[in-house]
């Protein structure tokens, strides 16, 4: 029976965020905030270990209240227990005051039921930095394994864990002992849809709340705004790009136009295309 | 913690293979600007197994120190040995600034040795620059999906890190037979002590052009309807001889694989000319490809964003404008190469 625990995070659907154009701020309340779309693939991938070897899965976020509805949506995806981390002590955090807050709080939920894997996505679709995952686990001095595409077998009873990584031409095959932690690829699994029973447990269910007087040994100078190393100086807008000529007269012309254009580049082409 | 104690620019060499990772090289090209600036060396950290040879090209691309990790234990990337090194490294040399390919070892490695230092690191930065009197490092990177970009910084804590995107820093020109100091390094690790194994290397190795590589990218994004639309893009790729590249919509739409998906979470490109077709020029996109050296755009909407990103424009409908294209574009490059075989029969008569 393993205990997964995947590590989730609600973010702003940064495909429909407005940018204000006078402060060059995001009108964050122009996003509808949404389960970070990575970290679905983690909740998932989490239930079908479940599926194949019996178990738990939990989830852990920290956030803001609302966030519970992010969690709300991996019940509905399978998973069995929620846990969030919520308090005004966190706020601000980089990735490793993230990671220090988390790894508290995975320690605690490993004194509920000891935890043999840690699941997270491969980034987030708001900081994507894909930091946090790596972090973690140096935290908890378990192996790291990020770009996980696929789970070849989990041994609990031996302790290890096989998985593919991806490389950039290709992947290797990796063993592992466990626990360990898997940052994971998008191509690692499709989302399911939500059976029904699952969405009915989910709106009842009321998740883990736990506040930083919750948590064991906590140094406060690590978390938050106070713990980040990393500090945003400043956001501005990505520069306008001047726009170009637009090519006139009827599509025949055009065509010709650009191809003298494009053909100025004579080098490119010697040797190609053409003759057969 | 002294500030005054930390020294030096410093790059990771990513390898493999025996081959050094283009992006280590561009980052040497950034890395020699800020040591310059701050009147400190520029080193690189070498980390493999069999490796110490490539330390010559390192020297070649600007850098003026390297320090090597050369053992069977490198034989592979894995995090475990790789952090041992370079926080042995840190350790020992202790840099002001270390930079990392935003690859996925780059960012692998990093993160862990960020996190055992500890120390802040930025990530995916697309701007370097440092003050000079301070040292301190100015990190911007896209954020939100490029939406904004954010300046970072890391005032408190030493050395200052960032993963920086392939692509967007220049290598220096290769200066052969420029040499430097190698210092070479071990750390006691036994494989007995690494949890993680690495069983087998599966290489899929496609003959096509790689896109990061093609000097002619045509891509191409919804405007072409369907998976059978966006022939047209593989027919234009061919007779140029170029490579093909897609948005995301496309490679979600499951037209093509992601290998090809230029932007933001796609792969950065530079080539000598890059055509969107079709492409409406989000912001995801256009950090993808606007260091093109020509682009093209074709799109039959006048108002369509990737008109402000272009060169040159054709508004117009893809299906009519393409099919033309490749059709005029067979002709002129049969001219030319005729053209080029006479020149060349001359040359030899
Ligand atoms: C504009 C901007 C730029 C930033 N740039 C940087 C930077 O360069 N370096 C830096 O250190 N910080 C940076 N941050 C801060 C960073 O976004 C936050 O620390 C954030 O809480 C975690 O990083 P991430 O969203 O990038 O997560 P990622 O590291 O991309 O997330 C990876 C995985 O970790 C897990 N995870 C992440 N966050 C949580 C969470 N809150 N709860 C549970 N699981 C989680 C999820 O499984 C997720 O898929 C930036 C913030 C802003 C606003
Ligand atoms: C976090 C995040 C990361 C992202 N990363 C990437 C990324 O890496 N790469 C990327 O590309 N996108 C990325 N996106 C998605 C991006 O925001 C856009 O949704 C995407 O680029 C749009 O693809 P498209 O231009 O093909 O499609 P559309 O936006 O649908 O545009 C289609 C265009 O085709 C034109 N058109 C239609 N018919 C014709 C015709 N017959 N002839 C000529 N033109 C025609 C239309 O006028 C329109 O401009 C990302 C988004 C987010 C939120």
């Amino acid at each position: 029976m393993l205990h997964v625990v995947a590590c989730i995070k609600q973010v702003p659907d940064t495909k429909v965020i407005k940018m204000n154009p006078k402060t060059n701020t995001m009108d964050r309340a122009s996003a509808p905030a949404i389960l970070n779309p990575y970290d679905a693939h983690a909740v998932e991938e989490a239930v079908r270990l479940k599926k194949r070897y019996g178990g738990t899965v939990s989830v852990l976020t920290m956030g803001p209240p609302p966030a519970v509805k992010a969690i709300k949506k991996c019940i509905e995806l399978g998973a069995d227990e929620g846990y969030m981390i919520s308090d005004r002590a966190f706020a601000g955090a980089d990735t490793l005051a993230t990671s220090y807050a988390l790894t508290k709080a995975l320690n605690k939920i490993a004194t509920i039921k000891p935890i043999d894997l840690i699941i997270c996505g491969k980034m987030t679709i708001d900081g994507d930095t894909g930091q946090v995952g790596p972090g973690i686990a140096r935290r908890l001095d378990i192996p790291p394994l990020t770009s996980v595409k696929k789970i070849v077998e989990i041994n609990k009873e031996q302790g290890y864990a096989i998985v593919h990584r991806k490389l950039e031409d290709g992947y290797e095959v990796v063993q592992s002992t466990l626990p360990c932690l898997f940052a994971v690829e998008k191509e690692i699994n499709e989302v399911s849809f939500a059976p029904l029973p699952n969405m009915i447990k989910a709106a009842r269910y009321q998740p883990h709340i736990w506040s930083v007087n919750d948590l064991e040994d906590v140094d406060r100078k690590q978390l938050g705004l106070k713990g980040s190393p990393t500090i945003v100086a400043k956001v501005w807008a990505p520069p306008k790009p001047e726009g170009g000529k637009l090519l006139e007269g009827i599509p025949e012309e055009q065509v010709k136009q650009l191809i003298g254009i494009v053909l100025e580049k004579k080098e490119l082409f010697q040797g190609k295309g053409g003759v057969q | 913690m002294n500030f005054e104690d930390y020294k030096g620019i410093w790059v990771y060499i990513e390898e493999q293979e025996g081959v050094i990772a283009p992006v280590s090289l561009e980052l040497l090209g950034a890395g020699r600007q800020l040591a310059d600036k701050r009147g400190v060396e520029l080193a690189g950290v070498l980390i493999g197994n069999r490796v110490k040879h490539l330390s010559q090209t390192v020297f070649e691309y600007g850098a003026d120190t390297v320090y090597v990790y050369d053992d069977p234990i490198f034989e592979h990337y894995r995090t475990e040995p790789y952090m041992y090194a370079l926080l042995d490294c840190c350790q020992k040399h202790k840099p002001e600034v270390i930079l990392y390919g935003a690859t996925p070892t780059g960012k692998d490695l990093a993160s862990a040795v960020a996190t055992d230092l500890p120390t802040g690191l930025t990530a995916d930065t697309t701007m370097l620059d440092i003050e000079e009197d301070t040292g301190l490092l100015l990190a911007s990177r896209p954020a939100f999906g490029g939406n904004i970009m954010a300046t970072i910084l890391c005032k408190k804590y030493r050395p200052q890190m960032a993963t920086v995107r392939p692509k967007v820093m220049k290598a220096l020109k290769r200066e052969p037979g420029r040499t430097g100091k190698v210092v070479e390094e071990r750390i006691w690790l036994r494989e007995e002590d690494v949890r993680t194994k690495v069983l087998e290397i599966v290489r899929e190795t496609t003959k096509k052009v790689r896109i990061d590589e093609a000097d002619i990218v045509v891509a191409g994004g919804k405007g072409l309807e369907s998976k059978e639309g966006f022939q047209l893009i593989h027919q234009l790729a061919d007779v140029l001889g170029g490579a093909v590249g897609a948005s995301r919509d496309v490679v979600e739409a499951g037209w093509i694989d992601h290998h090809h998906q230029v932007g933001q979470t796609g792969v950065t490109v530079t080539p000598k000319i890059y055509f969107a077709i079709g492409i409406s020029g989000a912001i995801q996109h256009l950090v993808g490809m606007q260091n093109s050296g020509l682009i093209i755009a074709i799109n039959k909407d006048p108002h369509a964003p990737i008109f402000q990103a272009c060169h040159y424009g054709i508004v117009g409908d893809a299906f009519e404008i393409v099919p033309l294209l490749i059709e005029h574009f067979k002709q002129a490059l049969a001219h030319l190469n005729e053209a080029a075989v006479t020149e060349e029969e001359v040359r030899h008569a």
